[in-house]
């Protein structure tokens, strides 16, 4: 191995690491909120990619039928509730958005000619399609079951994941697609080329990260999802609606991870399924933030990026057990430092 | 849900079965999970298959295996027990195919397989008896790239390889055949079909450098390893393996793979074989039923090996029909002996001629040297 190969490796390792980050924050920041470890997240990445992937073919995407059906489920169960409590004043806003919006979505998408748009606009598009999505998964499958176990909400969230999988077979086939990249500029950094997507990634990387602090710390409903985090019980005495910062944390969760597949599909081919596996180291990362922490969740992303590309490097046929061995000695010596606090059932 | 109508159709149609003696054909595809785009155009094939060989009508029941074991497993036994078929089709992939051996030999029930894996019928022992399958084997397919390396002056070459059982059977079959042709392997490198990136593999295999790069792996995900090569400027000569032979991957791959060399079986060119090759009428045949049935171009050659397994049965139960009535062990031990009596078939991948020690049957006529030119396959004289 000599330098230019090194810096190639690391390059790579830091952008994969880079996608690894924004994905670990989305799971931290779920888990934190609403205690569910939240394994479709990699769902998202897949259905972000591949839904612009469609509209760049001149395809309309599965995901904007299933973005209508999942509205009219969850206005339909909250009208009946809404009505059976006596708030009809709720209706309104609970067909706007699970109605209203999607069918907005739909009628551009149909009246638009979505292959000859810009990229900026097919961008717009996939994410009022995959985005909404986050909080209806959450109204569906989790709000009914919100103050269950974390086991229990583990289940709910594997059999989340299974069911989008086979949807995302469903909609999108079995054969994966690839986007054009945003620029197709490269750069000469001292004999070390640099792509514009790998920069891309990066910058919009780096954005995100930032927007999201600032959304924690300036902002009334940031503030609102660190108190949940921090105590549910009293966040709610202090009348944070729980259900409002779980629809919110899945909302972001359910932006990042389509953002993410959006940056991504210029770089390699992406699949229905492929999402699992980005979202899974993802997770990897989050552990060693052990689930609590960002700026440790983001270095871990980073070093699982990097450990990735040079174990690809070095021996290439035990990347996969590298990478996920490495949260064993991660579990030891974060249980050998931290107190353990048995979960109140 | 089709699966499922179908069933229940085929369920009612089951009590009458035993009077008229119909034909009761099993299959287990991998429609579902990694390996759906091999299933996924071999179910379809099915629908195509005759539905009445030598006078009797023919009833498939169609299973999903989800490209796992297990569930293949559980299928093999439900359509042995339960339905009472009288042969098995499938499944998609080697490891599957391998693991469905035990309860095919149990239930003295033929199958044959539509995976390409040698160790699924080699060697013809007490349990794979009862084994056929239809794709060409890794090594023939092997033979055929190191034969054109020769005559194109290659003299090193580096792997790279599905870090899985195909990646791994490549590697073992063609690591052998290059050196015995004096082409010296220079780098052996893995990646899983999820990578999103191959930097590492890359940069290995170039720092060898070697004169061309053979990319063992299916469908698109072998998309991914040239596409690494030609963006870090490796100006060598590319060859792929029959596992790629879809459209899909010209799609993805696109102007990466312009010039890449892969053998494949004839069909995947089989408007531009001569018309003295036996196999063009059949491959035809087969290309003109699937596009009629899905639109033009929609053709992919796992589907083919689904239909020759078709095509064999349906040459087979002829024979074994004149010995017994479906739906009886005697039946099954006809067919099976009728498989492998089985001499000149012309399917769409090649001509078979079985034998109690070839399960396969396919000679040298089941592989052409394919180049990707303008983004279509081109037949190599």
């Amino acid at each position: 191995m000599n330098l230019q190969i090194a810096l190639l490796l690391g390059q790579d390792g830091i952008v994969n690491g880079a996608i690894y980050a924004l994905l670990a924050l989305a799971l931290v920041l779920v888990f934190a909120v609403t205690r569910v470890i939240y394994i479709p997240q990699g769902e998202f990445v897949s259905y972000g990619a591949l839904t612009l992937a469609a509209f760049q073919t001149g395809r309309t995407p599965g995901t904007l039928w299933f973005l209508l059906a999942a509205g009219a489920v969850v206005a339909a169960i909250d009208i009946v509730i809404a009505v059976r409590a006596g708030a009809l004043g709720r209706i309104g806003r609970i067909v706007l958005w699970n109605l209203a919006l999607p069918a907005i979505v739909a009628g551009l998408v149909f009246w638009l000619e979505s292959d000859k748009l810009p990229l900026a606009i097919q961008v717009v598009l996939t994410l009022a399609i995959v985005v909404p999505l986050g909080p209806m998964v959450y109204r569906l499958a989790f709000q009914p079951v919100a103050e269950a176990s974390v086991l229990v909400l583990l289940i709910v969230s594997v059999a989340v994941h299974t069911a989008m999988v086979g949807l995302g077979l469903l909609f999108f086939g079995a054969e994966g697609s690839r986007t054009p990249p945003f620029s197709e500029a490269q750069f000469q950094l001292g004999g070390l080329v640099v792509n514009g997507q790998t920069l891309w990634v990066l910058g919009a990387s780096a954005v995100l990260i930032v927007a999201l602090y600032v959304f924690f710390e300036r902002t009334l409903y940031g503030k609102a999802l660190r108190a949940t985090a921090i105590n549910r019980v009293g966040a709610r005495l202090m009348g944070i609606s729980s259900t409002m910062a779980g629809k919110l944390s899945f909302t972001l969760a359910a932006g990042i991870g389509a953002f993410s597949g959006i940056l991504i599909a210029p770089i390699t081919t992406i699949y229905y399924d492929t999402g699992f596996l980005i979202g899974l180291k993802g997770f990897v990362a989050g552990i060693i933030g052990g689930l609590a922490s960002y700026p440790l969740a983001a270095a871990g992303a980073i070093l699982v990026g990097l450990l990735e590309s040079f174990s690809s490097f070095w021996a290439s046929a035990f990347k996969e057990v590298i990478v996920f061995t490495l949260i064993i000695p991660v579990l030891l010596w974060r249980s050998l430092t931290s107190h353990h606090v048995e979960e109140e059932e | 849900m089709r699966t499922k109508t179908l069933f229940a159709a085929l369920l009612s149609a089951g009590a009458v079965s035993l009077a008229h003696a119909d034909i009761t054909v099993g299959v287990t595809v991998s429609a579902t999970g990694p390996a759906a785009s091999l299933g996924i155009p071999e179910k379809n094939t099915v629908a195509l298959m005759p539905a009445t060989i030598g006078g009797e009508k023919v009833n498939y029941i169609v299973l999903d295996d989800g490209s796992d074991t297990t569930t293949a497993v559980k299928n093999v036994r439900k359509l042995t027990s339960e339905d009472k078929v009288d042969i098995i089709l499938g499944s998609s992939t080697t490891p599957v195919s391998l693991a469905m051996i035990d309860p095919v030999a149990e239930a003295q029930t033929p199958m044959i397989s539509m995976a390409a894996g040698a160790a699924i019928v080699e060697p013809v022992d007490a349990k794979k008896h009862w084994v056929f399958k239809t794709p060409q084997n890794d090594l023939q397919m092997a033979t055929a790239i190191v034969e054109h390396m020769n005559n194109h002056g290659i003299k090193s070459v580096a792997f790279i390889g599905f870090a899985d059982a195909y990646g791994e059977g490549w590697w073992q079959q063609f690591s052998k055949v290059a050196e015995a042709r004096k082409i010296k392997v220079v780098a052996n490198e893995r990646y899983a079909r999820t990578d999103t990136s191959v930097t590492g593999q890359v940069l290995k295999m170039m720092s060898a450098n070697p004169d061309a790069v053979l990319v063992a792996g299916a469908g698109t995900p072998s998309a991914l390893p040239q596409k690494a090569l030609k963006e870090k400027g490796y100006k060598g000569v590319m060859y792929q393996t029959h596992g790629v032979a879809n459209n899909d991957f010209l799609r993805v791959c696109g102007k990466d793979c312009e010039g890449t060399y892969l053998p494949a079986g004839p069909v995947l060119v089989a408007a531009q074989l001569p018309d003295s090759n036996p196999v063009k009428k059949s491959a035809l045949e087969y290309i003109n039923k699937y596009e009629k049935a899905h639109g033009p171009g929609s053709v992919s050659t796992f589907g083919a090996h689904g239909w020759d397994s078709g095509v064999l049965l349906a040459h087979a139960a002829p024979v074994a029909l004149k010995k017994a009535k479906p739906g009886t062990k005697e039946f099954r031990a006809a067919l099976r002996d009728a498989l492998e009596g089985l001499k000149e078939v012309y399917g769409a991948h090649g001509v078979f001629s079985m034998s109690p020690t070839d399960h396969l049957g396919l000679d040298q006529r089941a592989r052409v040297m394919v180049k990707i030119e303008n983004g279509k396959w081109v037949l190599q004289k």
